[in-house]
């Protein structure tokens, strides 16, 4: 785990708080993670259309990465029943807002894989933080080519 | 000693009425001595949120599957697992869950399988409970430890493999519990989303579909026994009490909750459910797929009446 990829300063501070913890605290962690996913700003709460449904097998989920002059928000909301879920998208909320947009396009795809949760979460669940990931990128991509 | 059953006249119309237990019933019996309740959830961290006052917890990733083979834990594990939560081998049991139950259902199966006698589903599931504003609490159970005996697990009863399946083309009613679109093929994986890696889409020929919730009143609670008989028996699939039937859906999870149905709710005899189910199928070589919203024939059938 030592030539881990250079990640951006906040999701490698997320990185480093969930691997500091023994395995079993790190369910713990997620959970105040879900606890703060940030409210939706006005424009998503009172459109939630505008956020990109992504649907799974597991529980729904909307997001959406926002890019304003070359610097990338990512907004998602997922119901209280989903801890999970809301747990995965803060770490993205907290980890990529603020980025520009090629930091975002440069995280690695399997960063969901290098926060010790594989065990504990398991990676079938883990699929679910690398899809918005994955959608993520893409948006910023589409808003990129606009 | 087995907790009482629950005596809701609803319920006893079931084949076994004492598989099923209400909220009210959950209620006045959760201090019972000998009883323990069990959340089992699609989401690893539900119970961390609040939980049914004492119940522990089992995650279906975490703690039924094994980490590297794709099967169950064995004898050993599993005693283990039962007896860290506080359970014995004469405990009665009370699955909960989200999702309607799915991996409740889906843990009531894996515990059927190494022949734990008392296990129930609390009708309605996690939401159900928390709906009607019954109390939840934060407080994590720590169990004195259960004497559980290593078992070994059961493989052919309850549980069907894909030999197994292919063998029973044209012997028995084949219940494809997944959405219309996954059964037709239309779907193969969500759009967007990391394949959870299925090639091939449509469904085991010969098996009709009926979705889990067709199974559920809009509470969450099991339909009545009459409707259940009309969905699956005479004037539904047709399914007759002494037929061998096999149940499948993606992983088992959902077809689980059929499977309960049909073996404790309508009591047929014989319901094997087929864990490997599309996520196995659709990756086989050389297994007969059928596409679209036809049953399909059992394969090689129709070469054979041509030949006659």
């Amino acid at each position: 785990m030592t030539d881990a990829p250079t990640l951006p300063d906040a999701l490698a501070e997320i990185r480093e708080e969930f691997l500091d913890l023994p395995e079993r605290e790190r369910l713990q962690l997620l959970l105040e993670f879900s606890r703060e996913l940030p409210a939706l700003p006005e424009r998503y709460e009172s459109a939630p259309g505008l956020l990109e449904r992504v649907e799974e097998c597991q529980s729904p989920v909307r997001a959406f990465a926002e890019v304003t002059d070359g610097v990338v928000h990512f907004y998602a909301s997922a119901p209280e029943e989903a801890p999970t879920t809301r747990g995965f998208a803060s770490i993205l909320a907290q980890g990529l807002s603020g980025l520009t947009t090629q930091q975002v396009l440069d995280v690695p795809e399997d960063f969901p894989l290098m926060i010790g949760l594989t065990r504990a979460v398991s990676p079938l669940r883990l699929n679910g933080m690398a899809g918005m990931l994955t959608r993520a990128k893409r948006q910023v991509r589409e808003q990129l080519a606009a | 000693m087995p907790a009482p059953t629950d005596p809701t006249p609803r319920l006893a119309e079931y084949a076994h009425p004492e598989r099923l237990v209400t909220t009210d019933w959950l209620a006045e019996h959760l201090d019972d001595a000998g009883l323990v309740v069990v959340e089992s959830d699609e989401d690893v961290l539900l119970y961390e949120t609040g939980h049914i006052p004492g119940a522990v917890k089992i995650d279906w990733h975490t703690d039924l599957l094994q980490p590297v083979e794709r099967d169950y834990l064995d004898g050993a594990g599993f005693a283990d697992l039962l007896a860290s939560r506080g359970i014995s081998r004469d405990t009665t049991i009370v699955l909960y869950g989200d999702k309607n139950n799915w991996w409740a259902a889906y843990t009531a199966w894996v515990f059927t399988l190494f022949g734990h006698e008392d296990v129930r589903l609390l009708d309605g599931g996690r939401n159900l409970w928390v709906a009607e504003g019954r109390e939840l609490t934060t407080d994590v159970s720590s169990p004195a430890r259960g004497d559980y005996p290593v078992v070994e697990r059961d493989d052919t009863t309850f549980r069907a493999f894909k030999e197994d399946v292919l063998a029973h083309l044209g012997t028995g009613p084949l219940v494809d519990i997944r959405s219309p679109q996954e059964y037709t093929g239309e779907r193969l994986h969500i759009p967007d989303y990391p394949e959870e890696g299925v090639l091939r889409g449509g469904h085991i020929p010969t098996a009709r579909n009926v979705p889990w919730a067709t199974a559920v009143s809009s509470d969450g609670t099991y339909k009545p026994r009459a409707e259940l008989e009309a969905i699956y028996r005479e004037g539904g699939l047709g399914i007759e009490a002494d037929d061998s039937v096999i149940t499948y859906c993606r992983i088992g999870e959902r077809s689980s909750h059929t499977w309960f149905a049909l073996k404790y709710l309508l009591g047929i005899e014989d319901v094997r459910n087929y864990d490997g189910s599309w996520t196995e199928w659709g990756n086989a070589v050389r297994v007969p797929i059928a596409a679209g919203t036809e049953a399909g024939q059992v394969p090689g059938a129709k070469a054979t009446a041509q030949a006659a």
